[in-house]
């Protein structure tokens, strides 16, 4: 008994803990910070934010504990029954959950407040890995990508139905972990084609767009086949269909829409040109053409998720990220004082307890989402960078210790948690700088609540746990 | 041993990266662009709200009905307040020096350093001597906001009033903050966003003592106040005025619309009340003595107030059994002094027997429309009495009963016409027309508004369509969307050939010189047509009720006039809504004895 224990304590890694207690104890100085002023000096100390801070903080010990206690082999073998949980969690608080700043997301339970989606995101970890360890995974082939998508969207649908939309986002990082196990390439690239089609379809016409799709496709034509002619003849009969539905049709019924009769133009082009390249066999111009219709769907799917799936406030919030609207006493007001807060420390900063931005309450949510104004605005840019560095270290700290895994499971997992925490730090710290929408999702260990902080605790020893464990082989 | 094993250089690269990206943009943020930065000397911004002038109001003929005045509101800001003058600070306020000290705490815990509103609507009278002095209570401003006025005192139903907005509000709309103002009723709700244009905001260096040291960045990141959109109403203000006069000591409503266009041109709901009474500081008090009255000046009468049709309602049933070919224009019915079936007896009045339909409207026979509502409801064409009321009722619906119409006026009611389901709950499974007889003089479950009535009015005299009456007439050209539902006709179920006999009717009821039930409305020089009602009313002396409208020839002005408890239609409503359309064609009244006998009438004093 005695050479277990001591084994763990020997096993596990300092540089990972250290890291650790090193960001909460900075995360509390800056709520204490953040929240400080004359008035709060009557109330009682654990009344205060920076008070309950302190207590959540303490109650992580217990956390830790417990994450280290469990045997390693417990998180796999039940990985898929805690994800399952985990799911009938998120269902109930649909139901009986509490609606807290309009997301319906907690279970109040007395003075305690929980978020199924913290657990869940350690949950769907879990299961990632096991899915993904699994022996005789293809990890190249679509089924794999349909099974991994449905394990993150289950989730991620449930976090988005309760209203909490940053949570929700979340679950999308994990496609960095299933790349680092073997996801082709070629998905990495429509992903990133998608996120460009969507940032691209809130700022031009869904007519441009197509346009300039269908050049797209015709230059992806000519560089698989390095044919000129052919393209040529591609490119002409494109655009006489186009010309042709755009005047006969907006003669005839000129309040048609521009992007019907681009779009009328590209069908009547595409008959043709299927024509031509089943006469002469040429199977990846189908496939361009598959892939070009299909951006089409999406750059109409994302016009319709804005306007009709995003609320107003996330609708304008995107807009104003994407300089569509300036609106500095609106949907820009937190943004807009979080980079004057943040610009205003200068190199050095104003010196701890110092910061008047914050302190004058200009930038809202201080303690919670934006706490990252407190640190720039105190301790200067030489702060902002040692915070984020001090992540960065943790990040990679943790991909170091998943490449050290010997079982496939602890890797993946390893992954995980550092896939999760790169994900709200660039989040977080994008949207104080401008650089990302304001989703509401914290600064991990840095932002005020017990429930962000426990469940990143969680995850994190959790990892540490298995790292400690790495010689033996977890299935 | 893994094929993927360099991924994890991207991985860790994509990490990297993204730091990187963040660095550098906190370099430029912190370090290079001094757009952000404030100077060293801890200076502090103060965001001042440039408060627009809400829109004006205007009447139809432009005159002015609300304008604004300014007012100010003293603000603290609790961390830079230094020991004062209390008992000069108090005198010139007109405050105690507890009231003082509450006023600070509750603004402490607000915040330390975020302003709060010290003291409200403070008027220029009052703030004159008082800004002298300002200086030297450190930690105190002033911002300047505007207060509704009404020169005209009238219409406090149509142009409502504004008040601060409440938790909710702020909640949901980003646009208001605490403190602010926003319509609450009539115009000033429903054009809110018109009304209210667009805040601005200035930001100021202000340095630790309270000292503005100049705008923030020359002003780079300040906004201008946008002056909120005029609008013009469709009341006639003086036909209001005039209306509200008529009404003054009696409780009802008026509503007069004119039948080509929809548009309100009188909207009273009496008693009403002064709306300048519901402005500045003594709006919470004024509030709750006119919330607790018992004569219920607040309650929109017009639009909320619902009272069955009475007779007025045969005109509808008239026009029914025209169109369903139960009536003709030369159908007459016999009238024994009332409707008699077996042992159930419906009075009558004393007229001459039988009657066609035009006759039967100019004095109101009630037994010739229980014949006529009978023969339709037991009608075999229908197939059941069942089927004969679904039809009825959808004529009527088609009036815009039992519905809202759609006014651009909040608060509006349904009113009711019973279903069939009601009746089959009420008289079990099998309907009997005669149980349900009562409809037929506009009697029994019927429930109808004002506004519905003078609607009605309207579309006998336009023979058949309506347009949703409406308020508005002209506002900012970048709002006239707002206007586009009330340019659409509306066509009732009745075709515009059978209106001729019931209008004819209508007129015989007020010029008739055989006798008519609203003769006391006639008069030399515009041809009114008008038709009496009386609402039974459980609570106390029936509604009188009239409706009318004038010229019998293109008419100009349709209306609906109740008066509560003050008996027969014919006795109050119908000279009221006479004197009305005499002011609003002639803009004279050539018959004073009988203004004067309506304006001292009271008929409120009398039951209380």
């Amino acid at each position: 008994m005695q050479n277990i224990k001591s084994n763990i304590w020997n096993n596990l890694d300092w540089v990972t803990i250290g890291l650790y207690f090193l960001l909460v104890t900075l995360g509390w100085l800056n709520i204490y910070s953040s929240v400080f002023s004359e008035d709060q000096l009557q109330e009682s100390f654990f009344t205060t934010r920076y008070g309950r801070q302190l207590l959540w903080i303490g109650a992580c010990f217990v956390i830790i504990v417990i994450a280290l206690a469990v045997d390693s082999k417990f998180y796999s073998s039940f990985a898929y029954l805690i994800y399952a949980l985990a799911i009938m969690l998120l269902l109930a608080v649909l139901i009986f959950g509490t609606r807290i700043n309009g997301a319906k997301s907690w279970f109040v339970i007395g003075p305690v407040r929980i978020q199924p989606a913290e657990f869940a995101k350690f949950a769907t970890a879990l299961a990632l890995s096991k899915f993904l360890s699994f022996y005789n995974l293809k990890p190249e082939k679509f089924k794999t990508l349909l099974m991994f998508g449905l394990l993150i969207v289950a989730p991620a649908g449930f976090i988005l139905l309760q209203n909490d939309t940053g949570s929700a986002l979340v679950f999308f990082v994990f496609f960095l972990v299933y790349f680092r196990e073997g996801m082709p390439s070629v998905y990495l690239l429509f992903g990133i084609l998608a996120m460009v089609l969507f940032v691209v379809s809130l700022l031009f016409e869904t007519y441009i767009i197509i346009i300039v799709l269908e050049i797209l496709a015709l230059l992806a034509f000519f560089v698989f086949y390095r044919k000129q002619h052919e393209t040529l003849i591609a490119a002409a009969i494109l655009l006489i269909g186009t010309l042709i539905t755009w005047f006969g049709i907006s003669y005839f019924r000129p309040e048609t829409s521009k992007t019907l009769l681009v779009l009328a133009g590209l069908l009547i082009s595409s008959v043709l040109f299927l024509i031509q390249m089943y006469k002469h066999k040429l199977k990846t111009g189908f496939f361009i053409l598959l892939v070009l219709f299909s951006s089409i769907l999406f750059a109409f799917s994302v016009n319709y998720f804005f306007d009709n799936v995003l609320d107003d406030y996330q609708q304008r919030r995107i807009k104003v990220l994407l300089g569509i609207e300036s609106d500095p006493f609106g949907a820009g007001y937190n943004v807009n004082q979080s980079m004057i807060a943040i610009g205003s420390g200068g190199p050095i900063g104003k010196g701890y307890l110092q910061g008047t931005q914050t302190k004058f309450k200009f930038v809202p949510e201080q303690s919670t989402d934006f706490i990252f104004c407190t640190v720039g605005e105190e301790w200067g840019f030489v702060g902002t960078t040692f915070v984020l560095l001090l992540f960065l270290a943790l990040l990679m700290r943790l991909l170091f210790l998943a490449e050290r895994q010997k079982s496939k499971f602890s890797r993946i997992y390893g992954y995980s948690v550092a896939s999760i925490l790169f994900f709200h730090v660039a989040i977080n710290v994008g949207m104080t700088i401008g650089l990302a929408p304001v989703i509401g999702i914290p600064l991990p260990f840095f932002s005020y609540g017990g429930s962000s902080l426990w469940g990143f605790t969680f995850l994190l020893f959790i990892f540490i746990k298995l790292d400690s464990n790495r010689t033996q082989l977890i299935t | 041993m893994n094929p993927f094993i360099n991924r994890k250089y991207i991985v860790g690269g994509i990490f990297a990266l993204i730091i990187l990206i963040f660095i550098s943009r906190l370099f430029i943020l912190q370090v290079i662009d001094p757009s952000y930065k404030l100077s060293a000397s801890n200076n502090v911004l103060r965001y001042i709200t440039q408060y627009p002038a809400r829109g004006l109001v205007y009447d139809r003929n432009g005159k002015l009905l609300v304008y604004n005045e300014a007012s100010y509101d003293l603000m603290v800001i609790p961390k830079q307040v230094e020991a004062f003058d209390t008992a000069e600070f108090c005198k010139m306020l007109d405050l105690t020096k507890e009231q003082v000290l509450a006023r600070l705490k509750a603004a402490k815990t607000y915040s330390y350093y975020k302003p709060s509103v010290f003291e409200k609507q403070i008027s220029a009278r009052a703030f004159a001597p008082f800004q002298e002095k300002l200086y030297t209570y450190k930690g105190f401003f002033v911002q300047t906001r505007t207060l509704r006025k009404y020169p005209q005192k009238i219409g406090a139903h149509v142009l409502g009033y504004i008040g601060e907005v409440n938790d909710e509000i702020t909640k949901a709309d980003p646009y208001y903050n605490p403190g602010d103002y926003i319509g609450i009723s009539g115009v000033e709700k429903s054009y809110e966003e018109v009304l209210r244009g667009k805040k601005g905001v200035e930001i100021f260096m202000v340095d630790v003592h309270n000292r503005i040291k100049g705008s923030y960045k020359n002003g780079r990141y300040d906004t201008a106040a946008v002056h909120g959109g005029n609008l013009k109403i469709t009341i006639d203000a003086t036909l209001q005025a005039y209306g509200e006069d008529l009404m003054r000591n009696k409780r009802g409503s008026i509503v007069a619309i004119e039948p080509s266009t929809g548009e309100v041109l009188a909207f009273i709901s009496s008693p009403s009340f002064d709306p300048d009474l519901l402005v500045g500081r003594n709006r919470t008090e004024n509030y709750q003595i006119l919330k607790n009255d018992s004569l219920l000046p607040l309650f929109d009468r017009p639009l909320m107030a619902r009272y069955p049709p009475g007779s007025t309602f045969k005109t509808i049933n008239a026009l029914i059994g025209l169109q369903e070919k139960i009536l003709w224009p030369s159908r007459t019915y016999s009238c024994v002094g009332g409707y008699r079936a077996g042992n159930f007896f419906m009075g009558c009045h004393n007229h001459y027997s039988p009657l066609n339909v035009k006759q039967s409207i100019q004095h109101s026979c009630n037994a010739y429309y229980a014949h006529e509502f009978r023969d339709l409801l037991d009608h075999p064409k229908f197939g059941s009495v069942e089927n004969a009321y679904e039809t009825w009722r959808n004529y009527v619906v088609s009036f815009g009963f039992g519905q809202k119409l759609g006014i651009d006026l909040p608060h509006e009611v349904n009113g009711y016409i019973p279903t069939l389901n009601y009746y089959k709950r009420i008289h079990g499974t099998k309907l009997k027309s005669l149980n349900i007889v009562s409809l037929a003089i506009g009697q029994g479950e019927l429930l109808m508004t004002p506004i519905q009535m003078a609607n009605m009015t309207a579309t006998i005299c336009n023979k058949g369509y309506f347009f949703t009456p409406h308020v508005i007439k002209e506002l900012p050209e970048e709002f006239n969307s707002l206007k586009s539902a009330f340019l659409e006709k509306h066509k009732t179920a009745i075709d515009s050939v059978y209106f001729k006999e019931v209008i004819e009717g209508m007129f015989l009821a007020v010029n008739g010189t055989d006798g008519g039930t609203a003769r006391i409305a006639q008069m030399n020089g515009i041809q009114i047509c008008g038709k009496t009602g009386t609402a039974e009313n459980p609570h106390g002396e029936d509604h009188s009720i009239f409706i009318a409208f004038a010229p019998k020839e293109n008419p100009k002005i349709a209306m609906a006039v109740y008066v509560e408890n003050a008996g027969f239609g014919a006795t109050w409503a119908a000279p009221i809504a006479s004197l009305m359309i005499e002011k609003y064609i002639t803009d004279t009244i050539t018959r004073p004895y009988l203004e004067q006998h309506i304006l001292e009438k009271n008929l409120i004093d009398a039951k209380h």
